[in-house]
């Protein structure tokens, strides 16, 4: 699974930063057909964390209700260097991961 | 006099309808989605704010924000906040879990709507309080069922 994910590379300490991040997934509903008439099963990104030097910061319970190649956008107190890691996990159990580094002065 | 009463029999009439309108920015707490969310407390409309366009061409991504006002401190701040659909297969839209590291209250993301209807979010405080606000939105092309 492809992800983009943009974070400001540096900033000050205390400072909200925002953090998008979007998913190349289909979010498959569940409640579409293929050609031949059979149901194509449900496969959507269920959970995704957002975790900032090992503690998680946001959390996504995500459904059918979203749409294809999710988009985040969200935001965090930049409280000290460090790496930022996204982590999710579709219906299928297929799991995805990104990390970002960011440096926090003052 | 008869042409004046059939016009204000019709203006009485298309009246009516926006009644049940204005009621429905209420949030119903024996929905038994919002229930599963809120237990029972009561969802008392404001400090929440959800962004959706009034009319979208296509329901299969429609950009949504919602934002809630806190200070997002250890001692007051948003937990989580839930999206909830008026007609969408899955009422439950999507869940986002927040604390007081978020420094700011707001989520944006692309939904999925089947068809018009009102999108309702739940925002849940750390003092145990619920808010809600929603917004109508105008679909002209329902996801879900296209088969496209």
């Amino acid at each position: 699974m492809v992800a983009r994910v943009q974070i400001p590379q540096q900033a000050k300490r205390g400072e909200v930063i925002e953090v998008r991040i979007v998913i190349q997934h289909s979010m498959e509903t569940g409640f579409r057909h293929d050609d031949v008439g059979r149901l194509i099963k449900r496969n959507v990104i269920n959970v995704l964390s957002c975790r900032y030097n090992g503690a998680e910061v946001f959390r996504a319970d995500l459904s059918s209700g979203i749409a294809a190649n999710p988009y985040l956008q969200f935001y965090t107190v930049a409280d000290s260097s460090g790496e930022f890691e996204f982590s999710w996990v579709d219906d299928e159990g297929a799991r995805g991961s990104e990390r970002r580094s960011i440096a926090v002065s003052g | 006099m008869k042409r004046r009463a059939f016009l204000a029999g019709i203006a009485g009439a298309l009246a009516v309808p926006a009644l049940p309108g204005s009621a429905c920015a209420q949030v119903n707490p024996l929905d038994p989605n919002i229930r599963a969310v809120t237990k029972g407390a009561p969802v008392r409309p404001g400090k929440v704010r959800l962004e959706l366009p009034q009319l979208a061409d296509n329901g299969n991504s429609v950009p949504m924000k919602v934002s809630v006002e806190s200070p997002m401190t250890e001692a007051d701040h948003v937990r989580s906040i839930h999206l909830f659909s008026e007609r969408n297969p899955v009422p439950r839209m999507a869940s986002f879990h927040l604390g007081p590291r978020a420094g700011r209250a707001e989520v944006s993301s692309r939904v999925r709507l089947a068809g018009s209807q009102r999108v309702t979010a739940v925002a849940e405080l750390s003092d145990g309080s619920f808010w809600s606000d929603s917004a109508h939105v105008q679909v002209t092309l329902s996801a879900c069922m296209d088969e496209s």
